[in-house]
């Protein structure tokens, strides 16, 4: 983290591929949204930002949420304000997604569906990657 | 929590003045809380301040205020949408103080 902090400073114009990897249900555990929030402050950085949706992280943009029940805030439309924070890159993947009986019509933005192997290789092109 | 009390009824705020529930904000609190920020409210004060609600609604976060300067500029056009326009409006920050006064919480992704 410090060595990310003083890239920031130091390097003015250096662009580094940051990756985070969304692996959790939304609920039940805070990791989903403070790593949406995460997402939402780097944008101000202007680095090279991608969001993955792996494993149970794949429910963090289904559509229609509800979470009355629950008493907790839905912010699964917040992931619809990441376009206009300029992060369009936003992945998941295809076995977490056929895994949960999801597809591309059942999230609430637009994402590139990847198998494990694409994923893995664009995992690799990162400079850093960061999970939740 | 702090309470105040306007025009009657007690709203919920946090240390800095936010207010805590969204759902209890109306003109009054706002009001309130503008004279608090020495904010003059005009017609282009509240329509920052309702635009941000809608897109609260929208979105459920508070914009950066390079986001919403963009979004502003997208519906309400460029002579609006810049810092100029927002920082003479609201001196000390229109993430800052338009939020306060829309009753939202403070921005995300604003440093």
């Amino acid at each position: 983290m410090s060595d990310m902090m003083d890239d920031m400073e130091g390097g003015e114009g250096v662009v580094k591929k940051f990756m985070f990897v969304n692996r959790k249900a939304p609920h039940g555990t805070i990791y989903a949204l403070e790593g949406l929030e995460v997402v939402l402050v780097s944008a101000a950085f202007d680095q090279d930002v991608s969001m993955v949706f792996v494993d149970d992280g794949v429910y963090e943009l289904i559509k229609g949420m509800n979470t009355k029940g629950i008493e907790v805030k839905d912010f699964s439309k917040t992931y619809r304000a990441l376009d206009g924070y300029d992060i369009e890159k936003l992945y998941v993947e295809q076995s977490s997604m056929d895994a949960r009986g999801l597809t591309e019509a059942d999230l609430i933005v637009d994402v590139t569906v990847l198998d494990s192997a694409e994923m893995a290789s664009l995992m690799a092109e990162q400079d850093v990657v960061i999970s939740y | 929590m702090p309470m105040v009390e306007v025009a009657g009824k007690s709203f919920e705020v946090d240390e800095e003045g936010y207010l805590t529930n969204l759902a209890d904000w109306n003109q009054d609190i706002a009001g309130y809380l503008a004279q608090e920020e020495k904010v003059e409210m005009t017609d282009s004060h509240w329509e920052v301040v309702n635009f941000l609600r809608e897109y609260y609604e929208e979105y459920q976060i508070a914009p950066a205020v390079r986001v919403l300067t963009k979004a502003i500029s997208k519906k309400l056009g460029a002579e609006k949408g810049n810092n100029k326009y927002l920082y003479e409006l609201f001196p000390y920050g229109p993430a800052k103080q338009a939020c306060k006064i829309a009753g939202l919480p403070k921005p995300t992704g604003c440093i």
